[in-house]
């Protein structure tokens, strides 16, 4: 149930949260970027704010990604490296990100060890999404302060 | 949802990292460590990485990130470099010692390798740092 204040917000309470998510796999990539047979992955940023925000639309999940991403069940086919993750979610909540959502990344050059952690591309990644955060927390800031222009009428 | 595990997924990458970087330190130190046994020589170490994943049971979202765990120190089995060096105080009855098993170059290399990845991590955790702090900030001002 969304108040009026969620609505107020419009979508960025749901993009910061996703853009904390984010940032936590993609520190995970950036941590296990020497780990034999660990395989990086990301969120379908569009995919999973449609899915947080309510609004599903089929369209919009695809096409203009720019990431590469690839389902986790036909990359868990495909290669049968002995990396043994298994994305077993269930019971995401409002708001929460649906664990199929989280992908793995089709490495651009494969690494001997089975690691697929480019490093360039999580930190290039990993900068962009900070300053997404920021964005989205300057959106709520200012929006809130709107209100409080309103409310205290000065 | 704690946004401080991203804390604990860094300081595990630093760690590791700096494991890493002992063992380089180790290997290079004893580089020239020769010894008038074949068995008893230095061998050259690596650390054994391994992804942990968020082991919380039940909850999906938690599965999806890792930290990284030293598993183990691995001895390079390949054999001793042999150096005819009679005048050497340890040398055996044929004149032999035995160099460790340590190629330099590859352990600077690693070195390199292994300090990026540490400052790699270091950005991340100043990043969030400074995120979460304006964060806490939120409504204010």
């Amino acid at each position: 149930m969304r108040t009026s204040l969620d609505n107020y917000l419009g979508i960025h309470p749901q993009a910061l949260q996703l853009e904390a998510k984010r940032n936590e796999l993609l520190a995970a990539n950036l941590a296990n970027v020497d780990t034999p047979n660990y395989k990086a992955r990301d969120i379908d940023f569009k995919a999973a704010l449609s899915a947080a925000s309510g609004e599903s639309n089929a369209a919009s999940s695809g096409g203009s990604s720019a990431l590469t991403l690839r389902n986790t069940e036909s990359s868990a086919a495909g290669t049968a490296a002995a990396g043994g993750v298994s994305a077993t979610g269930t019971g995401a909540s409002d708001g929460d990100i649906d664990s199929s959502t989280v992908k793995y990344r089709v490495p651009m050059a494969s690494a001997l060890d089975g690691n697929t952690v480019d490093e360039q591309l999580e930190q290039s990644a990993f900068a962009e999404n900070s300053v997404r955060y920021q964005a989205s927390l300057q959106f709520i800031n200012s929006a809130l302060r709107d209100l409080m222009t309103a409310i205290t009428g000065s | 949802m704690s946004s401080f595990k991203i804390f604990d997924i860094a300081g595990s990458g630093m760690s590791a990292q700096s494991v890493r970087l002992n063992t380089v330190a180790s290997n290079l130190a004893n580089a020239d460590s020769v010894s008038g046994d074949p068995n008893n020589v230095y061998k050259a170490k690596h650390p054994i990485f391994q992804a942990v994943m968020g082991s919380v049971a039940g909850l999906g979202h938690d599965q999806s990130t890792a930290q990284v765990s030293v598993t183990g120190i691995s001895e390079s089995q390949a054999a001793p470099e042999t150096r005819y060096d009679p005048g050497n105080p340890l040398a055996d009855a044929q004149g032999n010692v035995y160099a460790p098993n340590v190629n330099v170059v590859e352990e600077m290399a690693d070195m390199i390798s292994a300090s990026r990845s540490y400052q790699n991590d270091v950005e991340v955790l100043n990043t969030s740092r400074d995120m979460m702090l304006a964060t806490l900030k939120l409504g204010q001002s």
